[in-house]
């Protein structure tokens, strides 16, 4: 029989503990997408070649082009997008409740990690979701058109950064919901319909001005157009306002899922 | 197998040093929940370094609250608790690195296998993979675990899932073990082989806060207790010292024959025959019994055998709570509300329906049959 007590030697530096604490949590979260890949992985590359199916070859044959771009090629970077904020936020949502329901939210709780190291775990893993996700669709797509990606750092940040603030938010959703409706309701009511009105389809330019105006209340719109810009070279917006949103939200919900971690809300009694 | 824990004392404190700070130490502790409840009041209690310490009371009294503010998974309204001396405010990393808890209600994923769950468990205190992994063999040995190491955890017995608590709770070898009525619910047989490894885990130096319902339980382990009752301590000390505090005693008589219409008077002692061939007698302790027996001669009452009435721990308990003693819990151990999910909506939910989520109930009982 091991017995590894008596052979234990020098006692780790506590930025040492927190690093095998933080690979513990984002090795479990990535066991758990995997496990489960009929749920995590499979469901988007359908439903987005599906997508590139209708809406870029049935359809978007007769809308011909989009800000002169083929309307398949246009409605690429949305659809990558759209599926990293989706399985970014459910990941987390799902992964982090079903802690919360199951009480083994309390093995981490009682443990001696900082807040910061459990909430970049859980985002850890799921914007990992979100880039394996978006790199499935973006091979999909590849079967319906060619790729070019002009800016490729402009691409890996605005994907990494959406799929951060959608983690983050997904993280809170999951703080405060009590119930499983609580994690579907936000998807369903506000991103959904953030996400087909943020752009992913059609160009602000075809808009009213007041539904213009309207759009660039919305973070998603941003988020698509930078990844617009890295992957086609073409934006709606601005990069330098894409990216101060971006940068804002990260430190806005990151600063609020730390708080509401240190005072234990929806977790300790 | 049984694996004697043949560890060094977790942490190299030695037991019952007493100039090493309390392994426990709670001060003037409050707790009022939101919904206007004042689950403790004032609680203050030390407990020794390598002590195996009892803390009863009747359901609802304050022993989870207590628990749960000691292994920071509820928040205090006022006052302090140190674990060896640290601080919960000031340093409470440094405070659950010496802390063990195995909690009332399983709180571990049931999805994930024992082997997985312990390595994890102590990956989230640093605790290296490969270092992890030599451990976790060696706790789910201790705890006969090791051969269902790789089956899914909601596949074990209700018996199993307590042991692997006790396993989990272990892999970062705690000073301090706390553990919120760690056999309930399972058969009398498991029970014991819990007792043995938890007196193991004791004898290595561990100091052990053990809440029970089953008094015997606490009699048989706990060398100091603490009585709560409606968030206060309502009695504290040594085991034996609160035990002499009962000066009544009650035994039970088996008769030879049918007993006689008038019974005996015996001064100071009381005495009912509950059926026509038992008595049933309650005596000061200090009382002599060749007297009682002496009074049964002379009255024709042939004694064929004698027993303790109840349990003294019990009797103290009802005494000081005014309640005896709960009953065994039925519906703690196994927690997940499935009603809850018939209503999954989204597709994340469902991976959780189909995946993550829970354990009927008549499953578990075939397991435990199995």
């Amino acid at each position: 029989m091991s017995n590894v007590m008596s052979n234990a030697t020098s006692e780790p530096s506590i930025a040492r503990k927190n690093l095998v604490a933080l690979g513990t949590i984002v090795r479990r979260e990535i066991m758990r997408i995997l496990r489960i890949w009929g749920q995590t992985l499979m469901p988007p590359a359908i439903t987005m070649t599906l997508y590139f199916l209708i809406f870029g070859g049935l359809i978007g044959s007769r809308v011909g082009q989009m800000d002169g771009i083929r309307y398949m090629d246009f409605i690429v970077p949305g659809l990558v997008m759209m599926s990293v904020i989706q399985n970014s936020y459910g990941n987390i949502s799902s992964s982090f409740f079903g802690a919360k329901f199951g009480r083994h939210i309390e093995e981490l709780l009682v443990s001696p990690m900082p807040n910061w190291v459990i909430l970049l775990g859980y985002v850890s893993g799921a914007v990992l979701r979100g880039l394996i996700v978006g790199a499935i669709v973006l091979c999909v797509a590849m079967l319906f058109t060619k790729v070019r990606i002009p800016h490729p750092l402009v691409m890996l940040s605005s994907v990494l950064l959406g799929a951060t603030i959608f983690s983050l938010a997904g993280f809170v959703n999951a703080v405060y919901a009590k119930k499983f409706d609580d994690i579907a309701i936000v998807p369903t009511f506000i991103l959904t319909p953030l996400t087909y009105l943020g752009g992913v389809f059609y160009s602000v330019k075809l808009l009213p001005d007041w539904a213009e105006a309207a759009t660039h209340a919305n973070p998603i719109f941003y988020m698509v157009n930078a990844f617009r810009y890295g992957l086609l070279g073409v934006s709606d917006v601005s990069m330098w306002t894409a990216y101060a949103l971006m940068l804002g939200f990260v430190v806005a919900l990151g600063g609020l899922a730390l708080w509401l971690l240190k005072r234990g809300i929806g977790m300790r009694s | 197998m049984n694996i004697p824990s043949g560890s060094a004392p977790p942490g190299g404190a030695p037991p019952h040093d007493a100039r090493l700070a309390p392994a426990l130490r709670v001060s003037d502790l409050r707790k009022t929940y939101d919904t206007g409840v004042e689950a403790l009041k004032s609680v203050s209690l030390d407990v020794a370094p390598g002590d195996f310490y009892a803390l009863l009371g009747p359901n609802g009294a304050g022993k989870s609250t207590l628990i749960g503010i000691v292994s920071s998974l509820v928040n205090k309204s006022s006052g302090t608790v140190e674990v060896f001396g640290t601080d919960l405010d000031a340093d409470r990393s440094g405070a659950m690195r010496l802390l063990g808890l195995v909690p009332q209600e399983l709180n571990f994923n049931m999805f994930e296998k024992p082997l997985d769950i312990c390595v994890n468990y102590a990956g989230y205190y640093g605790i290296p993979r490969a270092q992890a992994l030599l451990r976790a063999e060696e706790e789910l040995k201790r705890a006969q675990l090791w051969d269902k190491a790789d089956k899914m955890s909601r596949t074990l017995s209700g018996g199993m899932k307590r042991r692997l608590m006790i396993a989990r709770a272990m892999m970062t070898r705690p000073r301090l073990l706390i553990l919120d009525e760690p056999t309930a619910g399972v058969d009398i047989e498991i029970r014991r082989g819990m007792w043995k490894t938890l007196k193991e885990i004791n004898a290595a130096g561990t100091t052990i806060i053990l809440t029970t319902h089953y008094l015997e339980e606490a009699e048989s382990l706990c060398r100091n207790l603490a009585i709560i009752d409606n968030g206060r301590i309502v009695e504290e000390g040594p085991m034996r010292t609160l035990l002499a505090k009962l000066d009544v005693e009650g035994f039970l008589f088996d008769v030879d024959g049918m007993l006689p219409a008038q019974l005996p008077q015996i001064e100071g002692a009381t005495l009912i025959a509950s059926d026509d061939h038992t008595l049933d007698m309650d005596m000061p302790r200090a009382m002599d019994l060749n007297r009682v027996f002496a009074a049964f001669e002379a009255a024709g009452i042939r004694v064929r055998s004698m027993r303790t009435k109840s349990n003294r721990l019990e009797e103290l308990f009802v005494r000081l709570t005014g309640k005896p003693d709960a009953q065994d819990l039925t519906d703690k151990d196994v927690q997940m509300p499935r009603a809850a999910l018939h209503s999954l909506p989204s597709q994340e939910a469902q991976e959780l329906t189909d995946k993550d989520v829970l354990m009927p109930r008549a499953q578990d009982a075939q397991e435990r049959r199995a």
